[in-house]
């Protein structure tokens, strides 16, 4: 005998649309949590791997985990300068980049109270090495005045950061010249000043860096100049490929929200499971006849648990679904956090990828097949005689 | 009451339902222990803040340095009883990974400053003696199974090198709450050994002599160092905790959210079960009214139904969660603190019994409603 027809299941959860609900909400809800936590995860990893080129290469003191631990001197920059794999522009000069990375407290409009702001020391190559950075507005820093150019995040994030405005802090006004665009990378959420400027107003050295970003002239350069910087007896330095640099700035934070995420989705999952199973039991219970009478028509054990299957399946997908429709909005929704390792507030974007709705949708099927299972095999079991008294 | 075990034997009747029901309930107030426990872990700074206590930094960030002879000036403000200082050090044992806070500290007037914690009074001398000794969180010193005596290697992320401590202490906390992740170290052995920024800490502690008058202590503590170069941020412990917080992002409305839709999946889950047990019971209520109970009775007998069911899960749920805490930190430390505490296990049972009242009552109205004649008339 064919199988139950996929209609019956339709018209079935169609029909009993009032108690399906509840197991369709619950699994929406789950799917929902379950997918806004691995978005979160997803955009502030990307955010960080983004801002990473791989044909740069981060130069910072052997041992230093970040930037704001590292000191590289002037001298040491020039020997870097003149390492095997490094790009030079048309005029010949080395695409070398020299930075000075401290914070300052600003006023967070979010939350209303000072966070910390990564503020970048630089020079007219940083662009030139970090080439996803644009100026969107403005223009870029003059050597020598207390300018600023914000990122596109930090001058949302904070207030007093717009074109044109002058903040203070470190004792000097400065102005704000230029907004720039790095494509929705860390640098979004930097403010840039000017590297001497900047020392001064730190009260740092002036030929103090915190690293150097390097241009190489490909991505394969970066074993050479790594084996020419490690053998200069001058240098006591480490260089990265700025990718990894940013990939492992992003390790902590987002094991920490996907540990977190999976931890409350299962769990909320087990809810839901046992959300779905009590509909279904009841479900069970309440068709008790109608299930008789399709054994009574000839449908076979086998086939009453695949319809069974489907039937919970469907709802379940419906549910993930739901949640997936519900979770679609928070994509692009921008948020910050402290990295803890820059020790500064950084701005990210929500990612709803397909690929995390994919997972969402897998999960309601899960759910949907865990809660389905027992249900149907029990409806399978029941006698068929006595069902068909009941009530 | 006396309908308890006429309760008792309509849980009984359904028994994987009831199951069910209990285990979603078990299921929701375990999750709101872990969102609690998480949520208490981010406010510890602000929880465990003491009122007399500010915290004076450079008003550029924390991580610019103020002079060291900043205090001398500040106790000479009025209503300054104390000041000490810290500095970050920012070391790691071993992998970059095993993160927790070191401070290099003012020996004698850092454990003044902070009653909460406890040293044994002969370690705390050693201590004292040792220039290369530290003091070690008890938590710290369990996590790597550091004893006194020991002598440990810190990688000097910040300032260069490795550096050897003495392990002369450990120190409790005298609540669950206060964090024994810290380890302190003697900020004289790391004058000696710094190669720059000499003459330079992290921050200040200032603990003033009346709590009610801490804002205009922080008020003075600025005024006295504005325009020059190092000008100072105070602020009471409490408020400099917050910030921290929010830094970090909203998760009180993260950990709101979640919960809300947990506890308002567990709503319809269960308002579906008890509206079901009713529907079921139509014929069964209408015979209980015949023979002389009455509507109230009805009401309180599928109100307590399900109330039964909150409470059992709730107590649960509540059990596991406090057992998963006593556990620890699921992160492997970067929570200072993973507990739970009474207070916010009553919330709990408060909210379950909440929601067991909300799933019941519109079923319970239902049967309270029931008209005799026709409910024994159906089916």
């Amino acid at each position: 005998m064919s199988p139950i027809p996929l209609i019956y299941n339709v018209r079935s959860v169609r029909a009993r649309w009032r108690g399906n609900l509840v197991a369709v909400l619950g699994i929406a809800g789950v799917v929902a949590v379950f997918v806004a936590m691995l978005s979160m995860a997803r955009g502030f990893q990307l955010t960080l791997v983004d801002s990473g080129s791989p044909s740069n290469a981060i130069v910072m003191r052997g041992g230093a985990t970040t930037e704001m631990e590292s000191v590289v001197t002037r001298e040491q920059i020039q020997v870097i300068a003149g390492a095997p794999g490094v790009a030079h522009d048309e005029e010949g000069h080395p695409l070398v980049s020299g930075e000075v990375f401290v914070v300052a407290a600003f006023h967070h409009r979010a939350s209303d109270s000072d966070a910390l702001a990564p503020v970048r020391g630089v020079s007219e190559q940083a662009l030139k090495v970090h080439r996803g950075v644009r100026i969107v507005s403005g223009r870029f820093l003059r050597p020598g005045l207390a300018e600023l150019v914000a990122g596109k995040s930090a001058s949302t994030m904070y207030s007093g950061f717009g074109l044109g405005d002058t903040p203070s802090f470190g004792g000097r006004t400065w102005r704000v010249v230029g907004i720039m665009d790095s494509g929705g990378s860390a640098f979004d959420s930097e403010v840039w000043a000017d590297q001497p400027v900047l020392s001064q107003t730190y009260k740092r050295p002036e030929d103090l860096f915190s690293s150097v970003t390097v241009r190489l002239t490909s991505p394969a350069a970066l074993g050479d100049f790594k084996r020419a910087l490690a053998s200069d007896p001058r240098l006591t330095v480490q260089a990265d490929r700025e990718t990894d640099y940013y990939a492992k700035q992003s390790r902590a934070v987002s094991t920490m929200i996907r540990v977190l995420g999976f931890l409350v989705a299962s769990v909320m999952g087990i809810g839901a499971v046992f959300g779905a199973f009590n509909t279904m039991y009841s479900s069970v219970a309440a068709r008790a006849r109608e299930i008789a009478t399709l054994r009574a028509l000839g449908f076979g054990g086998a086939s009453v648990v695949l319809s069974w299957m489907v039937e919970a399946l469907f709802i379940a997908l419906i549910g993930g679904l739901l949640g997936c429709i519900v979770v679609l909005p928070v994509n692009g929704l921008t948020t910050s956090t402290l990295n803890w390792q820059s020790f500064s507030q950084i701005a990210f974007a929500f990612r709803v990828t397909p690929d995390l709705l994919g997972k969402g949708l897998l999960f309601a099927l899960v759910m949907g097949f865990v809660g389905g299972l027992l249900p149907a095999l029990r409806a399978a079991r029941m006698p068929v005689a006595s069902a068909l008294r009941e009530l | 009451m006396k309908f308890f075990a006429l309760i008792w034997s309509n849980l009984r009747r359904k028994k994987v339902r009831t199951a069910l029901t209990v285990g979603s309930f078990a299921v929701a107030l375990f999750l709101y222990g872990l969102l609690a426990a998480i949520q208490t872990a981010f406010n510890q700074g602000v929880e465990v803040a003491g009122v007399d206590r500010l915290v004076v930094r450079n008003k550029v960030s924390l991580i610019m340095p103020l002079p060291v002879s900043y205090r001398e000036r500040m106790l000479q403000i009025p209503g300054v009883k104390t000041v000490t200082y810290a500095t970050w050090f920012g070391g790691y044992y071993q992998d970059p990974k095993n993160f927790f806070p070191q401070f290099a500290v003012e020996k004698e007037t850092w454990l003044k400053m902070y009653p909460e914690f406890k040293v044994p009074r002969g370690e705390w001398e050693a201590f004292l003696q040792d220039r290369e000794g530290c003091v070690v969180g008890r938590k710290t010193a369990e996590r790597f199974g550091w004893k006194i005596g020991d002598r440990v290697p810190l990688v000097a992320s910040i300032f260069g090198g490795v550096w050897e401590f003495n392990i002369r202490g450990i120190y409790d906390g005298t609540r669950s709450e206060d964090d024994t992740t810290q380890f302190w170290f003697r900020s004289d052995y790391l004058e000696e050994r710094r190669t720059w920024g000499k003459g330079m800490v992290g921050w200040y502690v200032v603990q003033v002599a009346d709590p009610n008058e801490a804002a205009s202590v922080a008020e003075a503590i600025d005024s006295r160092f504005a325009n020059s170069p190092w000008e100072t941020s105070a602020e009471s412990e409490k408020a400099f905790a917050a910030g921290f917080v929010k830094q970090v992002g909203n998760i009180q409305l993260l950990i709101l959210v979640i919960g809300g839709v947990v506890f308002f999946t567990l709503l319809l889950v269960t308002g579906n079960a008890m509206a079901m047990a009713v529907r079921e019971r139509t014929a069964e209520l209408a015979v209980l009214k015949t023979i002389g109970f009455t509507d109230a009775s009805v009401l309180w007998l599928v109100l307590g139904e399900s109330m039964a069911c909150a409470l059992q899960g709730g107590v649960l749920g509540l059990a596991a969660a406090k057992l998963f805490t006593l556990r620890g930190d699921p992160t492997g430390g970067f929570l200072p603190v993973f507990y739970l505490s009474p207070a916010k296990m009553a919330l709990g049972l408060a909210l379950t019994l909440a929601v067991g009242v909300a799933s019941g009552i519109i079923p319970a109205l239902l049967a309270m409603r029931l008209k005799i004649v026709e409910a024994l008339r159906r089916v």
